[in-house]
């Protein structure tokens, strides 16, 4: 993984920056000694280390103005951060660009339980949401693994998803506002506690745009009232086929689950080691289907869904009785990934997305993958919406394994492009998928998206070396050839 | 004169936004032609006529996605997908008989270009929540795509956001995937009646933090209508939960089945309850639903000859006012006071949507931007030039 190469003309004026910043953030606000920077060094895309040039932490939405001014001015580059739990490298330092983190901001400011919806600061973490309001009974619908963690700004960054996005959408769909802040200093406001923007839907844009556009200082988030129920069934299939074919024909019979999670026979055989939750270990596809809703609902779809899977061939079918059982179902994949921890020294974690009609096909391949690389891979998925995560089991010690790893990453997410799938379904590009850009987009899709970059950032300077392979200059981007052509179609009907 | 040009394929369609380039001609973009009376007039030399790129390229219902040519008119999408039991769930209007027009016309990208949506918009999000991906033409000739057509998807920026609602003014569409969901097997109806706006407004805030999974809640004068949709034991159950939840106003309360309920909201979508004059303008103004009351009050003082209902639990206002040569833009909009929100023009005579802002005029920072935006997708400004002024 390469980054741009640092520029020494910034590095040789670091202390001068670091005394700009003081003069914006007073106090502790502003680290630039390296055992306090150490904490800041990389985000959970772990294998790849960068110390910043400095960090500084903003208090105040003038402060984070004062501060992408004087990086426009100065040209200095800059990586904001949130909770720092990216898993694609989003927020990993660059050596030459100051690390502006976000998690002083972590106030509730309001909620508003009538037009149901909430008004936080971008540090307060994605479950700190739920948690504000659960007592009235509400929440926010967007639960990405990592919500103990992960901060709303970093969602809002990331547009992230997590297990119930099927039924409830991803974050861009529970979003009503925000307020951020441009690169040259201005503060704009885009929607609020109404739907739908007045102009153009800027705020849909922002959302999953990595960092790169602009720094969120406020999150307006639509909140939902709590399920009154919710009930899991476990499905084994003694085949993956099986399982997938469920998965469709739920679907095809006009169920949307809250959930609906696969896991493969390795990564079964992991979680129940790891947390005991009863799974069936002689399954080759496991499934968990969550349903919510009225219990009388959830009664009658649990039955439907039942009866789907017994037509399917399941060999095992258990419903949750309580919610103590339900949240023993859910045990094991949620803690898949630290179950897969145990039987390997590192894992990576890919995050393609593919047709829920492909699964198999997917699986398979790599399956051949995995053999000709010499890599284990096990397979956890949000099957509902197509949604993969294949981990790859390896040993960071190793170098050459490390690079393989990489190689075969690649591999997997190539072949998810190409039955029709997209690179990254809820992990972000940042620099890990960076690379691979071009297997999805052509050169001029990339240009326009880049073009889109140039309207918020003209000089490329926040979260630098992300998600784009090569970045080209905005005014060599900008720049338009015309060639006057008289009718080079004369057979288009014209009228 | 305007002349008229057709393309049939996706490389005709290049090589006319190429050639338009070329000319520095600007382009008037349109599908079917429905919505033209909605936004700044234009005056272009040259049409761009999208109904020869047409027809449903892909439709997979056990993926919930279907992927459909630009011209595609919304009819023949939505007789399809019933045929399967399926639906757009942003349930988008038929503004055409409120416009002046025939019904069913217009196609899903126009539906799409406005970001239109009914009143499920409240649970189900609006078209912009349902365009997976798209391909199309930049306003420098080149096709370039964005996003997919699988559900879960932050590959690169999501350009169909912004696409969405904006009026073919970025680029031109070619193709574009859309997620489609089942249809609800019925739909019922609570009607509480005789509660004035203030209590209407609140009785649809109750029920939309209400467990009961309410996915419509519009307030006609007199008539406050809560909308419940699913398998038929859970829409019993929730219509009785909702009946306990509302006894306590003690309002009169009366209920529809799932066919006078699908009369009741396709109404409410098409804005058939507003009755307004033939000659009156017509605003849309979505605001926090709490503020609804406050605002057509405020309205109300001036222009005590308003008629409105309210859509998406009082977040959507349809407000009718007698005719005026500025349709009242400033009373409208200063309505809306700090409370947040936006007012859009939604019909008026041609005279007067060239003399008065038909969106929301923004800050002046967000217009720079939207401006720096406009230009990154179509630099010389040839597609539907002023149409969202």
């Amino acid at each position: 993984m390469e980054m741009p190469p640092l520029d020494p003309a910034i590095l040789a004026r670091r202390s001068e920056i670091v005394a700009a910043l003081r003069a914006i953030v007073q106090g502790e606000g502003v680290i630039d000694d390296l055992d306090g920077m150490r904490p800041y060094e990389c985000d959970a895309l772990s294998a790849y280390r960068q110390m910043p040039l400095v960090v500084v932490l903003p208090e105040t939405v003038d402060q984070v103005a004062a501060i992408l001014r004087y990086c426009q001015d100065n040209k200095v580059k800059v990586v904001p951060r949130g909770a720092g739990t990216s898993l694609s490298g989003g927020s990993m330092p660059v050596g030459d660009a100051i690390l502006l983190a976000m998690g002083k901001f972590n106030r509730v400011l309001e909620i508003d339980y009538a037009n149901r919806c909430a008004r936080v600061q971008p540090g307060v973490t994605n479950l700190g949401v739920t948690k504000a309001v659960e007592h009235e009974g509400f929440y926010y619908a967007p639960d990405p693994s990592s919500q103990i963690a992960c901060s709303i700004g970093g969602n809002v960054a990331e547009n992230s998803g997590g297990v119930h996005c099927l039924k409830y959408g991803l974050t861009t769909n529970n979003l009503l506002g925000i307020e951020m802040v441009l690169m040259n200093g201005e503060v704009v406001r885009l929607g609020g506690k109404h739907l739908d923007a007045g102009g153009y839907d800027l705020l849909g844009l922002m959302t999953g745009s990595e960092g790169l556009l602009g720094v969120v200082t406020e999150v307006t988030v639509r909140l939902l009232r709590k399920p009154s129920t919710a009930r899991a069934v476990l499905l084994g299939f003694p085949t993956e086929a099986g399982a997938a074919d469920c998965v469709a024909a739920v679907i095809a019979s006009g169920i949307i689950p809250g959930g609906m999670e696969m896991m493969d026979k390795e990564a079964t055989k992991c979680a129940e080691a790891y947390v005991g939750a009863g799974y069936p270990l002689d399954a080759e596809g496991l499934l968990i289907v969550e349903l919510d809703g009225p219990p009388v609902e959830v009664d009658y779809l649990v039955e439907r869904v039942a009866e789907i899977a017994r037509g399917r061939g399941a060999t095992t079918i258990r419903v949750s009785h309580d919610e103590q059982e339900r949240v023993l179902f859910w045990a094991g994949r949620k803690a898949a990934f630290p179950a897969v921890g145990q039987i390997s020294p590192d894992y990576m974690c890919l995050d393609g997305s593919v047709p829920r009609g492909k699964l198999v096909e997917v699986l398979a391949e790599m399956r051949v993958l995995s053999k000709q690389y010499g890599l284990r891979v096990v397979n956890v998925f949000h099957a509902g919406d197509g949604n993969l995560h294949p981990l790859i089991l390896f040993d960071a010690n190793d170098p050459a394994e490390l690079k393989r790893c990489e190689e075969l990453g690649a591999d997997i997410l190539r072949l998810c492009v190409r039955v029709g799938g997209v690179l990254t379904g809820e992990h972000g590009v940042g620099i890990e998928k960076r690379d691979l850009m071009g297997v999805q987009f052509t050169e001029i899709d990339l240009d326009q998206q880049m073009r889109v970059k140039c309207a918020f950032d003209p000089d490329h300077l926040l979260n630098p070396g992300k998600v784009f392979p090569k970045l080209r200059r905005c005014a060599e981007l900008g720049r338009l050839v015309v060639t006057q052509n008289n009718l080079p179609f004369p057979d288009i009907p014209r009228f | 004169m305007t002349q008229t040009i057709k393309p049939r394929s996706s490389e005709e369609l290049r090589q006319a936004v190429e050639w338009a380039l070329g000319e520095g001609v600007t382009l008037d973009v349109r599908g079917e032609g429905s919505k033209l009376v909605l936004g700044k007039p234009l005056q272009c030399a040259q049409v761009l006529d999208l109904s020869g790129i047409s027809g449903i390229v892909d439709y997979a219902p056990e993926e919930l996605v279907i992927t459909l040519r630009a011209g595609t008119p919304m009819r023949e999408v939505e007789a399809l997908l019933a045929q399967r039991n399926q639906m757009l769930a942003f349930e988008p209007p038929d503004l055409g008989p409120l416009l002046g027009q025939a019904p069913g016309q217009g196609t899903l990208v126009g539906a799409v270009m406005g970001n239109l949506a009914g009143p499920r918009r409240l649970s189900a999000g609006a078209a912009r929540d349902h365009l997976l991906g798209f391909s199309g033409v930049n306003g420098r000739g080149e096709a370039f795509k964005s996003g997919g057509r699988v559900m879960k998807n932050v590959t690169g920026y999501d350009l169909s956001k912004v696409l969405a609602g904006s009026w073919g003014t970025l680029a031109v569409l070619d193709e574009v995937s859309v997620k489609v969901l089942p249809a609800p097997d019925q739909t019922a109806t609570l009607v509480l009646l005789g509660l004035d706006d203030a209590a209407g407004v609140r009785a649809m805030c109750a029920a939309m933090g209400s467990p009961h999974e309410v996915s419509g809640a519009a307030h006609l004068p007199g008539r406050t209508a809560l909308r419940l949709e699913g398998v038929a034991p859970s829409v019993e159950a929730r219509l009785k939960g909702l009946r306990d939840l509302m006894a306590d106003a003690g309002v009169k309360m009366e209920e529809l089945g799932t066919l006078e309920s699908r009369t009741f909201w396709c109404e409410v979508r098409d804005v058939a309850p507003l009755k307004a004059a033939p000659d009156a303008v017509v605003w849309k103004i979505s605001c926090p639903p709490t503020e609804g009351p406050a605002i057509l009050a405020r309205i109300k003082t001036r222009r005590p000859a308003a008629q409105a209902f309210y859509d998406w639990s009082g977040g959507l206002i349809w407000l009718a006012l007698p005719p005026s040569d500025d349709a009242d833009h400033t009373i409208v909009r200063g309505a809306l006071g700090a409370t947040g929100g936006h007012a859009t023009l939604i019909r008026a005579p041609e005279a007067v949507r060239a003399a008065v802002p038909v969106f929301h005029p923004q800050s002046a920072a967000l217009v720079a931007l939207a401006a720096r935006v406009k230009e990154s997708f179509d630099p010389k400004g040839l597609f539907n030039p002023g149409r969202m002024g």
